[in-house]
């Protein structure tokens, strides 16, 4: 890897390609959500009174299409799927071959520790993002970690679950998670989840400085000329 | 920047950003990639699946209820007088490219081997039931009547109209002769409701709701669906662009 840069050019490809891939499945997912607003438990469920949760109705703006259309919705939910889920699997390859996961992301023994977590919190709290010795701070890496090994994966995990095509091939899947009706109420608990995910971070990123944070996420320039980059980091 | 401004950018950003979505849907090239995204999800589903049932499920899982969808009631053509009648002049018409073109009376349907399955129904809205349903298998009655070469898909013809337009659906060969495509004629060990598609309707396990067509009055065997209805293959698909591949 490039020493200068902080980010990879496979994170940052897979970033911004995700971005738009999640932005366009969620949007067009609240469509679909606008056909039937009632969520079950169980592989069954059709009236309001079976129901744990009732969704309000999204407004048009926040659909995609923007305006009620099924079927659209559908067309856009089921194209990105694709591109979504094969990005998010050659994030995973790239980020075990490249060492990005190993040094970045995963979480160390010492981080646990109830004292670190709440210094750690505390500096976040005083909006000091730059504490720490590695790249990311613990709350960094977790939260990654989250949306890298359960929230994204989960998307596509209770999606599948949902396509009566997968029927004969995911049944163990589609049970595990309790029965189709359930599959549907976690892709909606996940995407909502990532939504806010989605925000902290984004609010994280504008106080951090968005414009050095937003170039290096694009070109992988380094935070700042004094910044240590990801290779000097890694050896310390 | 003002807070103002900088909220109008952003409800400016995603108004160009939704048109922008409206551009794509409409444009060739977005309906091309819609349609090869449903062949992808076609492929891949039907590469995993290879042909595997469904889930069947136990008696006392079934819904309490199952809800009918579209067309509950029809009210045109003789329907109603069929339905007075208890159904004992309907007909089942067999035909299109086959050997022997056939025609079903209730009686001779209900006289096949018979198949009977508890499976779950998805509705395109999101919803399902869980019924029993039983009748016999759609190979037999394609074996009977014999496909000709050059047969691809399979039509079916509805006597429901719904908002002006004839109900029809249609499926390929794999989901034609699939073991758990069944022609059914009862719900829950009843004779079908009206609402549920009396006195005849399809089973096509592993796709949407919108597939099992109801209130069935013929099978076709076609080599192209281009010259039926608006040519998308079914009511749905041509009134609304609902995907012809609904398995996703
Ligand atoms: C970040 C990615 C995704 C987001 C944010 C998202 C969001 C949503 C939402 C909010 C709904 C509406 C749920 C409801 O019916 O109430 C939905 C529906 C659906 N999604 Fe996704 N989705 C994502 C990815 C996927 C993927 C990868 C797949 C498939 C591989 C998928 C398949 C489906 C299906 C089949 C439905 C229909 C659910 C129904 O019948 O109601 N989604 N999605
Ligand atoms: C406009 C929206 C977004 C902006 C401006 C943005 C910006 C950024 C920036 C600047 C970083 C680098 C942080 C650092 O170096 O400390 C980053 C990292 C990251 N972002 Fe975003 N992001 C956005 C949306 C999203 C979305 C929607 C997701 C996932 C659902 C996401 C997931 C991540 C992840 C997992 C990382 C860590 C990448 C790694 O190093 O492996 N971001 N983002």
């Amino acid at each position: 890897m490039d020493k200068t840069k902080r980010h990879r050019l496979s994170t940052r490809a897979w970033h911004w390609i995700n971005l738009l891939c999640v932005v366009i499945l969620f949007m067009s997912g609240l469509n679909i959500s606008n056909a039937h607003r009632f969520l079950y438990w169980g592989d069954y469920g059709f009236q309001p009174s079976e129901a744990w949760l009732v969704v309000p109705r999204f407004p048009a703006w926040a659909t995609i299409p923007d305006f009620y259309d099924l079927a659209q919705a559908r067309d856009w939910h089921n194209l990105f799927a694709w591109p979504f889920a094969l990005v998010l699997l050659f994030m995973w390859a790239a980020m075990i071959f490249n060492g990005h996961f190993w040094r970045d992301i995963r979480t160390r023994r010492r981080e646990w520790r109830l004292a670190s977590i709440a210094e750690d919190i505390k500096a976040h709290l005083r909006l000091n993002f730059g504490h720490s010795p590695g790249k990311y701070n613990f709350l960094q890496k977790l939260s990654y970690g989250i949306v890298f090994g359960v929230l994204l994966p989960g998307m596509v995990l209770t999606g599948l679950a949902i396509s009566p095509g997968m029927g004969p091939s995911y049944l163990w899947m589609i049970e595990l998670m309790g029965g189709r009706q359930s599959a549907r109420s976690f892709h909606f608990i996940f995407a909502w989840a990532l939504f806010a995910f989605f925000v902290v971070h984004v609010l994280l990123v504008i106080l951090a400085g968005p414009y050095r944070q937003i170039r290096s996420m694009i070109t992988g320039a380094p935070l700042d000329k004094d910044a240590p980059t990801a290779q000097q980091e890694a050896r310390t | 920047m003002s807070g103002m401004n900088r909220r109008g950018l952003l409800a400016g950003a995603g108004a160009l950003f939704l048109s922008g979505c409206g551009k794509v849907a409409d444009s060739a090239a977005g309906r091309s990639a819609f349609e090869a995204a449903q062949r992808l999800h076609q492929g891949a589903q039907r590469a995993l699946g290879g042909g595997g049932l469904v889930k069947e499920y136990a008696p006392s899982e079934i819904s309490p209820y199952f809800r009918g969808n579209g067309s509950v009631d029809p009210q045109n053509g003789d329907y109603q007088a069929q339905a007075a009648a208890g159904f004992t002049n309907w007909r089942l018409q067999v035909g299109g490219l086959v050997e022997r073109p056939l025609s079903f009376a209730l009686e001779e349907i209900r006289r096949l081997p018979q198949r009977t399955q508890i499976t779950r129904h998805d509705c395109v809205e999101g919803w399902s039931a869980i019924g029993q349903w039983t009748g016999p298998q759609l190979s037999v009655l394609l074996e009977a009547a014999g496909l000709r070469d050059g047969a691809r898909f399979i039509v079916f013809r509805c006597a429901d109209n719904l908002n002006g337009q004839d109900y029809y659906e249609s499926v390929d060969l794999d989901d034609a002769f699939h073991p758990q495509t069944i022609v059914a004629h009862a719900l829950n060990g009843e004779p079908l409701p009206i609402r549920n598609g009396a006195p005849l309707r399809m089973r096509i396990e592993r796709q949407l709701g919108y597939k099992h067509a109801k209130y069935l009055t013929g099978i076709e065997a076609v080599a192209s669906l281009d010259t039926i209805g608006e040519g998308k293959g079914g009511y749905w698909e041509d009134r609304s662009d609902y995907q012809w591949y609904a398995g996703i």
